[in-house]
């Protein structure tokens, strides 16, 4: 693990530029814990004023440091993203891995519902969740409703690797030593996918904090908890840019770009490293 | 042939699934909410002065037909679904008694034609661009041209949208930046009002290409790096085919039909970009008139929105499906 | 430049059509920092005469295809071209493969020199019918019109048993034999003056083989071409060939006229190769050479047989044997035949 880490430092720089960007904002993140000002208070600072040397990405309308504002925005908007790949990673995981090894009516039946899934638009069905929902829509039950949305292509892309293994001797050889289907696919079939697992978190991330930011942009959120696409909704409804508060809305469109930039070159260069096929390509073989 | 129908019926069950499982889905999610949908409405309306007891249990009834929750939760689905077959989603509250449907239909062009014309511009530039850069693989310009494209491409919608928005409003304000067509503008058809509808669409329609064409390049760029490695394009080459030639009817001729594939799985993602952009451009399109809807909480609007886009979606992928193994002999035949 | 190619030329009056001299071709790969160059052709030199049949034998990833391919002009990187050279000599005129520019060596394909590769699938373009493929190859070369370049193809295909019929048909809709007859076809439409042959018959089954060996026979012997056919299948070498190659780890290591070689073969690899065809009557059993074949990532030092041959010596491992002349016709690169002097 170190040492692929260490190699695709070196060697590529896709990898290279998209990692230090992740550890900058991590970086970040980090320092938001020590803000000196709790995320939901308003009026603690003079509000409008331009970026200077106390007040580096500005302040508010509503009176806030911009600057940590962006850090705990940043740290929600990460552990929002995080924690939406990580469950739908797990349904990926056990809707790919089953459908690929059991194969058959198993494989048809979940992979029409996965292919459903792929294909209904889930923007409407937010807005409909949040006209629903209004003020019960809160972080947790956005977290589980893009979860629920967001499996379906990863799901495919594991059950095709998945198929491929289940060809495999030592997937015969734990048949026949009588290892159970669960056995087999979490301890034999499991590590193999892994690496996709952690390339397609990337991707998950951008996928859902860009649904989260589009829904909290247009107020289809809870509000009250930080997150890059809130400040925007707060900048539009004090309307920042006809009134010349242009940093309030420059810092996090920046930040959201150069996360999604960060994200997007691991993901890159970590599914060209996995992929034989792009790697046998670079080697030309 | 036959092998051919057998597929566009497996096809066709998988969109009957997906339009299933949408609206299904739409059903419920519509009705485990804690708040009473009728009670909303009363209240928006009575908002407005009005608060006769005897109406207002009249105007309940009323609604709660017009909503189709009379009944058990099965009823209520089944009534839900007759109608939806029907085409009938009930009358619109913020715009009573004009019925959703009429409404829905009205914006639909705007959205159908801005998501067409920007998938077509972006899948074209994607893949020819994305067909050339695998082809040439030494070219500079080509290489900082995808560069380019592919850093657009992990970026929200929204956000780029709201970028484009910020430099033609404010920093260099030469396109309108808001609508589909001027506020007061003559309706009748001229070549005037189709500039100026053309001018409007510009803005939303680019933000659309400069997200999606990243991803066509991308993917054509790769198929095409794989392909030239192929026995036929080898011995096409030795045969002293064209590189033009060869690019266009051996290399593109045969990466175009997963593209194709992804273009119908992506389309769901396409039409939330497409939404996504007509909210930030105020484009009078489907999505704009969502926005609207749950700002006036507009119950039976957003219900018929988002079904009519789960349905409008599925079939449009199901037309890709059908139509893309045409350009491959061997599944037609198979 | 005085070749050592041409001094051993079949018939030093008549210019040979085919002149590859010290040919060196590379695959260079850098991948996450790690660089290296696989010798796929490595020093190989050898004449090919007007009309001949040049047979080119070795075991699968011997560096066979990547000679042809750098013979005929067809590497992409990483394989390059290190040293050497290619000349072929057609119609009296000399081309230098690796000293013309593209759209010339483009125009002197298919009408001077073409290519019949291994029968795959793949072969054929699979979204296009046939048509389309003797139409992009052909037509430019042939400088006809239109209605009698399709007569001329229709008439050709006929010369080979082909219906005309396979023109309107997808390469999937014919079986295996068919389509390689068809791909001969495309290869030899325009009367070529070198046909290359990659393992033309290694994918199809064996009286399908015999049909498309009988094939390029008749073709050969109608158009007077010169081939170099590469198999690995020495039984096929037998019967089509009039001269043989062995390639072993990118180098040639014995030439000479086909009955010589199954005959008198000298150098050890050869002979092995010769001793495991099965005979009528023989029921020894065939041993196999111990060891695997080198890999050309990293091969050993001197001769690259040696940790192999039976009758390696202490120089083998040290020197590189080259190519040395027995008869005028017959080559070899082996200590124990020539002697422990380089």
């Amino acid at each position: 693990m170190f040492t692929i880490i260490r190699d695709l430092i070196r060697y590529n720089i896709e990898f290279a530029i998209g990692l230090a960007i992740l550890l900058l904002l991590i970086g970040a993140v980090i320092l938001s814990f020590f803000s000196p000002y709790p995320a939901a208070d308003i009026y603690v600072v003079p509000p409008d004023m331009p970026p200077d040397a106390e007040f580096w990405f500005g302040t508010t309308s509503r009176g806030q440091d911009n600057f940590w504002q962006l850090v705990i925005a940043l740290r929600n908007t990460f552990a929002f993203g995080l924690a939406v790949a990580f469950l739908s990673r797990i349904l990926s995981l056990v809707v790919g891995l089953t459908a690929g090894y059991a194969g058959g009516r198993v494989d048809r039946v979940l992979m029409a519902i996965n292919d459903s899934i792929m294909v209904i638009p889930h923007f409407p069905i937010l807005v409909l969740f949040y006209f629903v929902l209004k003020d019960e829509m809160n972080w947790l039950m956005l977290v589980l409703i893009l979860s629920a949305l967001g499996w379906s292509y990863d799901a495919r892309l594991i059950r095709s690797i998945a198929m491929s293994l289940r060809t495999r001797p030592f997937t015969t050889q734990s048949v026949y030593s009588g290892m159970s289907m669960r056995k087999i696919l979490v301890e034999e079939h499991l590590p193999y996918v892994m690496p996709i697992v952690f390339a397609t978190t990337m991707n998950n991330m951008i996928w859902s904090i860009g649904m989260e930011i589009t829904l909290s942009v247009l107020g289809f959120t809870d509000v009250d908890t930080p997150t890059m696409g809130q400040i925007i909704y707060w900048a539009n409804s004090h309307s920042a840019l006809i009134s010349g508060i242009w940093w309030w809305v420059a810092a996090p469109v920046v930040a959201i770009i150069v996360l999604f930039i960060g994200l997007f070159l691991l993901s890159m260069s970590m599914n060209e490293y996995i992929d034989p096929r792009s790697r046998l390509n670079r080697m030309g073989s | 042939m036959a092998a051919y129908m057998i597929f566009v019926a497996r096809r066709f069950g998988q969109l009957l699934l997906v339009v299933f499982l949408g609206i299904s889905a739409t059903f419920f999610i519509s009705h485990m909410t804690p708040v009473d949908p009728v009670a909303e409405s009363i209240t928006a309306i009575t908002n407005f002065g009005k608060s006769d007891p005897e109406a207002i249990d009249l105007m309940r009834k009323t609604l709660t037909e017009l909503y189709g929750l009379q009944g058990n939760l099965f009823e209520q689905y089944v009534t839900f679904w007759s109608r939806l077959i029907r085409g009938d989603f009930g009358p619109s509250l913020s715009a009573f008694p004009t019925p959703v449907s009429q409404i829905i239909f009205r914006a639909l062009p705007w959205t159908v034609g801005l998501m067409i014309s920007a998938t077509l511009i972006s899948f074209l530039l994607g893949n020819t661009l994305g067909a050339l850069a695998g082809y040439y693989r030494k070219s500079r310009i080509l290489k900082i041209l995808s560069l380019g494209l592919i850093g657009l491409q992990p970026i929200p919608y929204y956000v780029l949208a709201f970028i484009l928005l910020i430099l033609f409003g404010f920093v260099w304000p030469v396109l309108p930046i808001t609508g589909g067509y001027e506020m007061n503008a003559d309706l009748t058809l001229s070549f005037t009002l189709v500039l100026d509808i053309v001018r409007h669409s510009i803005l939303p329609a680019m933000a659309l290409v400069l997200v999606g064409a990243g991803s066509w390049l991308t993917g054509m760029r790769a198929l095409t790096s794989n392909i030239v490695t192929e026995d036929y394009v080898t011995f096409a080459e030795l045969g002293g085919v064209g590189s033009t030639r060869i690019l266009r009817s051996y290399v593109v001729r045969n990466a175009i039909v997963p593209q194709l594939t992804g273009l119908a799985m992506s389309l769901g993602a396409i039409f939330n970009g497409t939404v996504i952009t007509e909210i930030v451009f105020g484009y009078p399109g489907i999505g704009t008139l969502l926005i609207n809807a749950v700002h006036a909480g507009d119950y039976s609007l957003v219900l018929g929105l988002a079904s009519l886009s789960i349905i409008g979606v599925a079939i449009a992928v199901f037309l890709i499906d059908i139509l893309s193994p045409l350009l491959d002999p061997r599944i037609k035949a198979e | 430049m005085q070749t050592e190619a041409l001094l051993h030329a079949p018939e030093a009056a008549t210019q040979p059509t085919l002149v590859v001299d010290r040919l060196k071709a590379y695959y260079t790969t850098k991948a996450f920092g790690i660089d290296r160059d696989i010798r796929a052709v490595d020093d190989i030199s050898l004449t090919v005469a007007k009309g001949e049949i040049y047979g080119v034998a070795g075991e699968s990833s011997s560096g066979k295809t990547s000679l042809i391919k750098t013979i005929v002009g067809a590497i992409r990187p990483p394989l390059h071209v290190v040293d050497g050279t290619v000349r072929f000599n057609f119609s009296g005129q000399s081309y230098d493969i690796y000293d013309m520019k593209p759209d010339k060596l483009q125009a002197i394909r298919w009408r001077h020199l073409s290519y019949i590769m291994q029968g795959s699938m793949n072969v054929l373009n699979p979204v296009r019918r046939i048509k389309h493929s003797f139409y992009d190859f052909a037509f430019a070369h042939m400088g006809l019109d239109r209605a009698t370049f399709w007569d001329k193809v229709r008439d050709h295909l006929r010369r080979l048993d082909l219906d005309p019929g396979v023109l309107d048909s997808y390469p999937h809709q014919l079986s295996g034999g068919m389509r390689q007859r068809t791909t001969i076809a495309l290869a030899t439409v325009c009367t070529p003056e070198f046909i290359v042959a990659d393992e033309p018959t290694t994918a199809l089954d064996v009286i399908v083989q015999r049909d498309v060996l009988a094939m390029l026979r008749d073709i050969q012997r109608d158009l007077g071409s010169s081939f170099l056919f590469v198999t690995h299948d020495m039984s096929v070498h037998a019967t089509v060939s009039d001269r043989v190659g062995i390639v072993y780890a990118g180098r040639l290591v014995e030439e000479a006229d086909t009955p010589t070689l199954f005959r008198g073969a000298r150098h050890p690899y050869t002979q092995h190769l010769v001793a495991s065809l099965p005979k009528i009557g023989d029921t020894t059993r065939r041993a196999s050479l111990p060891g695997r074949p080198p890999s050309l990532a990293d091969p050993p030092s001197g001769c690259r047989f040696h940790p192999r041959c039976p009758l390696a010596m202490d120089i083998c491992s040290r020197e590189v044997p080259t190519m040395t002349n027995l008869t005028p016709r017959h080559r070899v690169a082996c200590f124990a035949v020539t002697g422990a002097t380089p």
